[in-house]
């Protein structure tokens, strides 16, 4: 078993040499309490630990660090979610030494869709920083215990594990191991991966970076998001940036009857997540069942991944 | 030819339609036309190439200034026809007279008789 | 140059409510340059508020002017023996040049008839699009020539972000036209120049205090003071 630095038992899952297994909760748009638990109760036995969304698509939710807080407190692991879109570097690092203060120990560091995707769209950004500055900045408060302003933390440092995004399927390819280089020079732990439906593409990038040597120094997770319907993988084609959904996939949903899609596209998955444990620097699953998250069950187990192993 | 039009209609003459500006229309309404017209050479057949299309914008700009103040659009016309079609010329300045004369007076308590301008090139 | 657009007419009508002698004052400057407040632009504005005027029945003088800017003092001051034959001024120069008019005609109100867009370029006659942030430390040295803070909309140091796709950036599809990945653009010109190690250094913090967040910026040349 590798070192570890941190007491995030996502990093203990990696270096222990498992599969690691995560999945996302999205927070709910007002503030009931028992909505983020019930979803973490219903994954929290099946991954390692739970991404907790910070306004995503830049509509107003329930604030990520509380509910990271709830499922901290049922005695899961969560994972900071963090966009530089809506906080400057005072409230990102208040953030983070509130969220160390709780004991939680895994950050993913984002940039944010832009505010004008969400319900807010005549808003400002803030975007005092972007993602592979945060990453900077939480492992100098981790590392050299000190904040930006120089102020040195002789105790209570955060303890975080670093996780940051890419994607690979946005444009200019080329710039695309180059940029994880650079989030990986940065602080970067571990990599969860834009949702992969162009299976050639992703191979493609990963070649690119193990050419780098990157799979050795960040650990991968495959995003994979199960299609329920061939109206949402159209809709993920068309309309969502960034996303590259295969005409193949669209065509082999569209291919069952309607009341079958949704089997279709967890079998989709399952083959995806086969697939990818052949390749080499994959080091665990980040499956992303958008307003889905009770299938997140069934998708570990039949694919051989519950239990989760037990780690201290 | 002897082509009879309404005599209460004044003709500015100027080189080409693209010679027009907005200033130009409202001019003509600051100085008590009821309605102006632009009569513009056949699109595609200016002899600047693009004076008429180039009026044409002004014109749509200039309706939606004059809506804006709370002028009827109508008032403000641009027609494209050639030097050889002075019939068609009076049929639209008689076309126009009557618009006009059916939106009354821009000015409304002066009761002055409508009198639409006509800017040809 | 500072790039400018008109405000609806029906805005500046409901400022001037109640106001007899009103003065359209253009500015020569930048606004002019962009066909938005010029003098050709002042006497439209004019024309048409007399046009208003005239079909609302009141009598009201309206009446305009365009100086050579509206930004440097001396032409401020040709105003000085006219400003008592107004009530009110619609300024068509940009926000620095309403508020100069602002400051030295304390007792008018003055009013802005333009809204100031964005420090750019003509495109070509008819399109202007923007270039600058003026954010008070140039970095175009490091990013080949092309402006992240003003052509990422995120202002990202590091980009592009995962939602540049073939070039263009992910709001595209929000403001319902292509527009292009800042981030893209560096790359392809730092390319171009041979320069693309400079893409592999993570970004420091940018100094915001240059920038607006330092409050209102100044600059003072001692060498060129009188």
């Amino acid at each position: 078993m590798k070192e570890t630095i941190t007491p995030s038992r996502l990093e203990k899952i990696l270096a222990a040499g498992h599969w690691a297994v995560t999945s996302e909760c999205g927070p709910p748009r007002d503030g009931r309490p028992e909505i983020i638990e019930k979803k973490a109760d219903l994954i929290g036995d099946y991954v390692d630990a739970i991404n907790v969304t910070d306004n995503q698509t830049a509509v107003v939710r329930q604030c990520s660090l509380a509910a990271c807080i709830r499922i901290k407190l049922k005695g899961l692991e969560p994972v900071l979610q963090m966009v530089t879109r809506d906080r400057n570097r005072i409230a990102l690092q208040s953030d983070l030494l509130g969220a160390a203060s709780y004991g939680i120990h895994n950050v993913l560091c984002l940039t944010g869709d832009h505010q004008r995707f969400g319900d807010h769209a005549s808003s400002t950004n803030v975007f005092d920083m972007d993602s592979t500055r945060l990453i900077q900045t939480v492992k100098m408060m981790r590392d050299d215990g000190r904040l930006l302003s120089g102020h040195e933390m002789h105790e209570g440092r955060p303890q975080m594990f670093i996780g940051a995004a890419e994607n690979p399927f946005a444009d200019p390819f080329e710039i695309r191991v180059m940029r994880l280089a650079k989030k990986v020079k940065a602080g970067a732990q571990f990599i969860q991966t834009q949702c992969i439906y162009n299976m050639p593409k992703f191979k493609l990038w990963m070649k690119l970076l193990r050419d780098e040597g990157l799979h050795e120094k960040v650990a991968i997770l495959a995003g994979l998001t199960p299609m329920k319907n061939v109206g949402m993988a159209k809709y993920m084609k068309n309309r969502v940036p960034g996303i590259d959904v295969p005409d193949d996939i669209i065509k082999r949903l569209a291919g069952v009857p309607k009341e079958k899609q949704a089997d279709e596209g967890i079998q989709i998955c399952l083959e995806q997540i086969e697939e990818l444990k052949q390749e080499e620097g994959i080091r665990g699953f980040h499956v992303m069942a958008i307003e889905w998250e009770e299938k997140v069950p069934e998708i570990v187990e039949r694919a051989g991944l519950y239990p989760r192993p037990s780690v201290n | 030819m002897r082509l009879s039009y309404p005599t209460n209609i004044r003709i500015i003459k100027v080189p080409c339609t693209g010679r027009v500006a907005i200033i130009h229309l409202l001019k003509a309404f600051e100085k008590g036309a009821d309605g102006v017209f632009v009569a513009g050479c056949l699109e595609g057949d200016c002899h600047y190439q693009s004076g008429n299309l180039r009026a044409k914008k002004r014109v749509a700009y200039a309706r939606r200034l004059l809506a804006s103040i709370g002028v009827d659009p109508e008032r403000l016309a641009m027609y494209n026809l050639s030097a050889g079609m002075g019939p068609r010329f009076a049929e639209i300045a008689r076309e126009m007279t009557a618009k006009i004369r059916e939106l009354g007076p821009f000015l409304q308590p002066s009761g002055r008789t409508a009198a639409p301008q006509a800017t040809a090139a | 140059m500072i790039m400018a657009k008109a405000k609806p007419l029906e805005e500046i009508l409901s400022y001037l409510e109640g106001f007899q002698r009103i003065l359209v004052l253009g500015c020569n400057g930048c606004v002019a340059v962009c066909e938005a407040g010029g003098l050709k632009e002042a006497e439209v504005l004019a024309s048409a508020l007399r046009i208003q005027n005239m079909q609302a029945g009141d009598r009201r003088d309206i009446q305009e002017l365009s100086l050579t800017r509206q930004c440097d003092k001396e032409y401020l001051a040709e105003l000085k023996d006219k400003m008592d034959n107004y009530d009110a001024v619609v300024s068509l120069a940009c926000g620095a040049g309403v508020q100069f008019m602002a400051e030295m005609y304390t007792e008018k109100p003055i009013f802005p008839g333009v809204d100031t867009c964005f420090i750019g370029v003509t495109e070509e006659q008819g399109v202007w699009t923007e270039r600058c942030q003026a954010c008070g430390q140039c970095i175009l040295a490091e990013t080949g020539g092309i402006c992240p803070i003003m052509r990422c909309a995120k202002r990202m140091m590091n980009g592009p972000c995962g939602g540049s796709e073939k070039g263009k950036c992910e709001i595209s599809v929000l403001v319902g036209r292509d527009v292009d990945c800042g981030w893209h653009l560096i790359f392809e010109r730092l390319k171009k120049l041979g320069q693309i190690g400079r893409f592999a250094e993570p970004a420091l913090d940018k100094d915001w205090t240059l920038s607006r967040d330092g409050g209102p910026r100044l600059i003072i040349r001692e060498d060129v003071r009188p």
